[in-house]
């Protein structure tokens, strides 16, 4: 039996994403092994043995039923040393959240999930009062300056202008006429947006809480990094004529991934995320299928044949 | 000719009592032979060049010697030669009077006679009639292969390798050493694996650890049973207690591979850097024997970082080797990460630490995890001397479950929330 399927793991801040990639391949690997195994396989040996013979004991052949030590464990190792678990959408090391984990014929999906080319939903905390060089608090500090004069309008005036410059970027990259009424149609459903590369763009930006010095916004966007958004925090300082550094990234959201479907550290074993996998089959069908209906065939068509035939199979 | 069917069921690993008292099935029929020895048994070739080719042991001549036996006839003779290196009739090897003799001859004299006189050895015909008995001692198995990277292809046919899968030994795991795959298959349980088995057992080391011992440490067997039985000696004259030097013989397999000087150089080591008695010496190096098989100088950096960067007196240094012996043997980057969060974002002052050193054993994400809970919750509180006062063992040591309900008090689902927050 193997996994095949994606699911989501919530990646703590301070550890790189492929340190979080192996400890979850580790840990599968070891709830894959503890699993029961088939039995070794036997086979018949012809072994010197005693027999009473007409003149007393004689030497003779004994053919016995002996199990194959090859098959043992001990010999042949562990069943499993090694899975195909890939990686999503990145985080890098400071930031935290919502990282999609791909596992055996689920890898397939992710490029689906790649090419799909959907929104990410992040918070962002940030401290006014401090600029340092690489936009974060554990930079080398460049300048201090004061923040009283910042409040909260000002704060959404920025952004609104934010949001109003990417949504224009936005109708460009996307590709398609703006005055169609299919344009009109996908920007009332929200599904107006580039498939293919683009810069980052940002499709909604708002101010969650402002207590300065700290403030708390939540981005939705495409095609970012992690380091873009903490460039744009620092960027809202300069506007606000202040400074700004970025204190958290955390993403709540990875296309229809979202923060309660994912698995916290104590939860990466085998049967919660075949559970997880499990949950979230239908929704990535569904998705996968809106976003590339247009496409002959996906890799999840490929995943529910290879179900059938493995049903077709253990029902024969 | 042979008895009927006998299905001696194995439920498991029910070995036929043969195995365990006949040599394995070996090339040669214990016929009555002249005294050679064995010139049919030649040594495969290409034995132990690489690392990774494991060749069998040539096989042994099971031939009862007998060097006051009469000279048997030339039939005789030859159908003695030909049986006792059965395989080599089939293989390219060169005959057998170009190679040397095999290692463990009991009998060095070579009769003139008994090497094979190609020009007037007539031919055996398959038509001959033998013997009952010999007729049942002729072991016609398929061919070992010569090299293999695997000891899976030998186990079954090698009696020191199912009696080594039997003790517990994980043969995959020492394959992938270097070198210990060739050896395994080259010893002989009854003459060389026994006497340190039982050399193992005199010391203490139980049966059910004897199988781990010998997967970490399958080099034990080229070790001289008389330096083994000295350095054991040593270690008694050290005062070690039987049961502590079993224990520290099963944890740390490599130990009694050292030499007495070197042993006594790292005991001399401990005892003059963390400047302890001899007493809590021994007991420092009874509880992790591993100090004295692994390398010093990640100790002594360690030690210069406890006293350097993060600023222990050296009296403080002690209390925390005696209480946690691993901090010796920890990675520096993540001890001085440890100390840093503690230190500085916890404001844990150092006499508290070094009551409580099991805080630099843990992960630094279960420390930081737990303390921001607490601060979100307002509990926070590492000074004894105020009320609601956490101990700093008991934030690290106790799992989630107790953690949540006894010392943060709040439910589980919420510390779990709190996570995804963070």
């Amino acid at each position: 039996m193997a996994v095949h399927g994606l699911f989501a793991v919530y990646k703590p801040g301070g550890v790189g994403w492929p340190r979080v990639r192996d400890a979850v391949e580790t840990r599968l690997l070891a709830g894959l092994n503890s699993l029961k195994q088939r039995p070794p396989r036997q086979h018949v040996r012809f072994l010197p043995g005693v027999v009473e013979g007409e003149a007393g004991k004689e030497l003779t052949l004994v053919p016995t039923y002996l199990p194959v030590l090859a098959d043992h464990l001990l010999v042949k190792g562990p069943r499993f040393t090694r899975l195909k678990v890939g990686a999503g959408h990145r985080l890098d090391v400071k930031s935290s959240g919502v990282f999609v984990l791909g596992v055996g014929q689920g890898c397939r999906m992710l490029t689906d999930m790649y090419n799909a080319h959907f929104t990410k939903d992040y918070t962002v905390r940030g401290l006014f009062g401090k600029a340092t060089d690489d936009f974060s608090d554990t930079g080398k500090l460049i300048e201090k300056t004061t923040f009283d004069h910042i409040n909260r309008e000002m704060l959404e005036k920025i952004l609104a202008v934010i949001q109003g410059s990417n949504h224009k970027a936005l109708g460009r990259y996307a590709n398609i006429d703006l005055k169609t009424q299919e344009a009109y149609e996908l920007a009332v459903k929200g599904l107006l947006r580039p498939m293919q590369k683009s810069p980052p763009l940002i499709t909604a930006i708002r101010c969650l809480e402002f207590a300065p010095p700290e403030f708390q916004l939540e981005i939705r966007c495409l095609h970012e990094t992690q380091q873009y958004l903490r460039k744009i925090v620092h960027e809202i300082g300069l506007e606000l004529k202040s400074a700004a550094v970025c204190t958290q990234v955390r993403r709540t959201r990875d296309g229809f991934f979202t923060l309660d479907k994912a698995l916290l550290r104590t939860h990466w074993d085998l049967e919660n995320i075949q559970k997880a996998i499990q949950d979230s089959r239908l929704t990535v069908k569904t998705e996968l299928e809106k976003s590339l209906g247009y496409l002959e065939r996906t890799a999840y068509d490929e995943l529910i044949e290879m179900d059938q035939v493995e049903e077709s199979d253990a029902s024969r | 000719m042979p008895a009927s069917f006998s299905t001696g069921q194995p439920a498991r690993w029910h070995v036929h009592p043969t195995l365990l008292t006949h040599k394995a099935p070996c090339r040669g029929p214990p016929l009555p032979s002249p005294p050679g020895p064995a010139p049919g048994c030649s040594v495969p070739p290409g034995a132990s060049s690489t690392s990774h080719s494991l060749s069998p042991r040539p096989p042994s001549p099971a031939v009862p010697h007998s060097p006051h036996a009469p000279p048997t006839s030339r039939i005789q003779r030859r159908r003695a030669w030909l049986f006792s290196g059965s395989a080599c009739l089939q293989s390219s090897l060169p005959p057998a009077s170009m190679q040397p003799p095999p290692p463990h001859t009991t009998h060095p004299i070579i009769w003139s006679w008994c090497l094979p006189d190609w020009d007037s050895v007539l031919p055996l015909s398959a038509l001959e009639e033998i013997s009952e008995e010999e007729a049942v001692q002729i072991v016609a198995e398929p061919l070992l292969p010569f090299e293999s990277f695997t000891l899976r292809d030998y186990v079954d046919r090698s009696e020191t390798l199912t009696k080594l899968v039997h003790l517990g030994v994980d043969l995959s795991k020492v394959e992938k050493l270097r070198n210990a795959g060739q050896l395994l298959l080259r010893l002989d349980f009854e003459n060389d694996i026994k006497k340190i088995l039982l050399f193992l057992k005199d010391v203490g080391v139980e049966d059910n650890q004897l199988g781990p011992f010998l997967t970490k440490n399958p080099y034990i067997f080229t070790e001289d049973l008389e330096a083994l039985e000295t350095r054991v000696a040593y270690l008694k004259s050290k005062k070690f207690g039987k049961e502590a030097i079993a224990r520290m013989v099963s944890r740390a397999p490599f130990l009694l591979m050292f030499s007495v000087e070197r042993l006594d150089n790292r005991l001399g080591f401990f005892q003059k850097e963390l400047g302890l008695s001899v007493q809590k010496t021994r007991d420092l190096v009874s509880r992790l024997p591993r100090l004295l098989t692994g390398s010093l100088e990640p100790v002594k950096e360690n030690l210069a970082v406890c006293r350097i960067e993060l600023g222990f007196r050296p009296n403080e240094i002690q209390h925390i080797a005696l209480k946690i012996p691993k901090i010796l043997t920890a990675n520096k980057k993540k001890l001085t990460e440890t100390f840093d969060y503690v230190h500085n974002v916890m404001g844990i002052p150092h006499h508290i630490l070094t009551n409580f050193p099991q805080v630099f054993n843990s992960s630094l994400l279960k420390i930081k995890e737990r303390h921001m809970f607490l601060t979100f919750l307002g509990r926070a509180q590492y000074d004894p001397r105020q009320p609601s006062y956490i101990s700093v063992d008991k934030l690290v040591s106790v799992p989630s479950e107790v953690f949540c309900t006894e010392i943060a008090r709040a439910s589980v689902q919420d510390f779990m929330k709190f996570l995804k927050t963070l």
